[in-house]
């Protein structure tokens, strides 16, 4: 094992969709590069490692930013799966059509309106605090993204994985509250801080 | 023996719940009983990808490989044949 990051030739959740939607992949996509998707996720929590301080909140970042990519991946075989085999009646009326007229099948990182994925979805500050509040806030905005997916999903194959991923979101959420935790302790009485011999 | 299908899932399964305790311990670091569950379920994980790979082909690329070079075999995970089915299947593994 000698490079980072390694690819691992599987899905985190199974994505084996039968029902060809088109009008389904048009909406999902926005969990591909819209902007409170994976892609900003993964792009947001990577970019905010350097200035991170205590261990656990630089782990968190770290390794919810590559799961992210997982979801990332996810998302992407559940566009692909629910247009490979839609014929040119199942687009028409679909909704799929202006993403058909630019992207036919392949999947193109834009939100649910057809916009263009833009680093502008996120930010970095380089103020810890600043960070965790504004990932906090993207966990909360990716699930609330899910359940209105989920409202307009009725394939079982479809609702599984976007369950999963919802599911995901709040977990995340959870971890960076704890991160959190630890990060204003540390910034606001550095004695108090009290696992080990803390470095910056 | 277990075939692909089932062989998959339980290492997905098992990969998860690898994450899922990575990530909580990266803010519970003093967590004995989470860090045993953890080392059990990552030595598991291991074993059952090792025996995954020697019959269907590499999971990573840091992995040795038959002639022709197996990284490339179809199919990729995206595509509908390489995922399992979850269907009506409760999974639940023993560690």
């Amino acid at each position: 094992m000698s490079v980072m990051w390694i690819y691992d030739k599987k899905l985190q959740f199974p994505v084996k969709i039968k029902r060809p939607d088109p009008r389904m992949a048009r909406l999902i996509i926005t969990q591909f590069g819209g902007p409170d998707g994976e892609l900003a996720a993964s792009l947001r929590y990577l970019s905010q490692r350097p200035s991170m301080v205590t261990p656990m909140a630089k782990a968190t970042l770290n390794d919810i930013g590559t799961e992210e990519l997982a979801h990332f991946e996810m998302i992407q075989s559940m566009v692909a799966q629910l247009t490979k085999n839609a014929s040119i009646e199942d687009i028409k009326g679909s909704g799929y059509e202006p993403y058909y007229v630019d992207h036919g099948k392949g999947t193109y990182p834009v939100q649910a309106a057809g916009t263009p994925f833009s680093a502008k979805y996120f930010q970095s500050k380089g103020d810890p605090r600043t960070d965790l509040y504004e990932n906090l806030a993207a966990e909360q905005k990716a699930r609330s993204t899910y359940e209105y997916l989920l409202n307009l999903a009725d394939d079982p194959d479809v609702i599984q994985p976007l369950r999963f991923l919802r599911e995901r979101e709040i977990v995340h959420f959870q971890r960076f509250g704890e991160a959190l935790r630890y990060v204003q302790d540390y910034l606001s009485d550095k004695k108090r801080f009290s696992y080990g011999k803390m470095k910056k | 023996m277990m075939n692909r299908d089932e062989l998959l899932k339980i290492i997905s399964v098992l990969d998860f719940y690898a994450l899922d305790l990575q990530l909580y311990l990266n803010t519970h670091p003093t967590d004995r009983d989470a860090i045993q569950k953890y080392n059990n379920v990552v030595k598991r994980a291991k074993e059952l990808r090792e025996e995954y790979e020697r019959t269907y082909g590499m999971l990573t690329p840091q992995n040795i490989s038959d002639s022709p070079w197996r990284w490339i075999e179809n199919p990729w995970p995206w595509q509908y044949k390489f995922n399992f089915d979850l269907e009506g299947d409760e999974c639940n593994v023993d560690l």
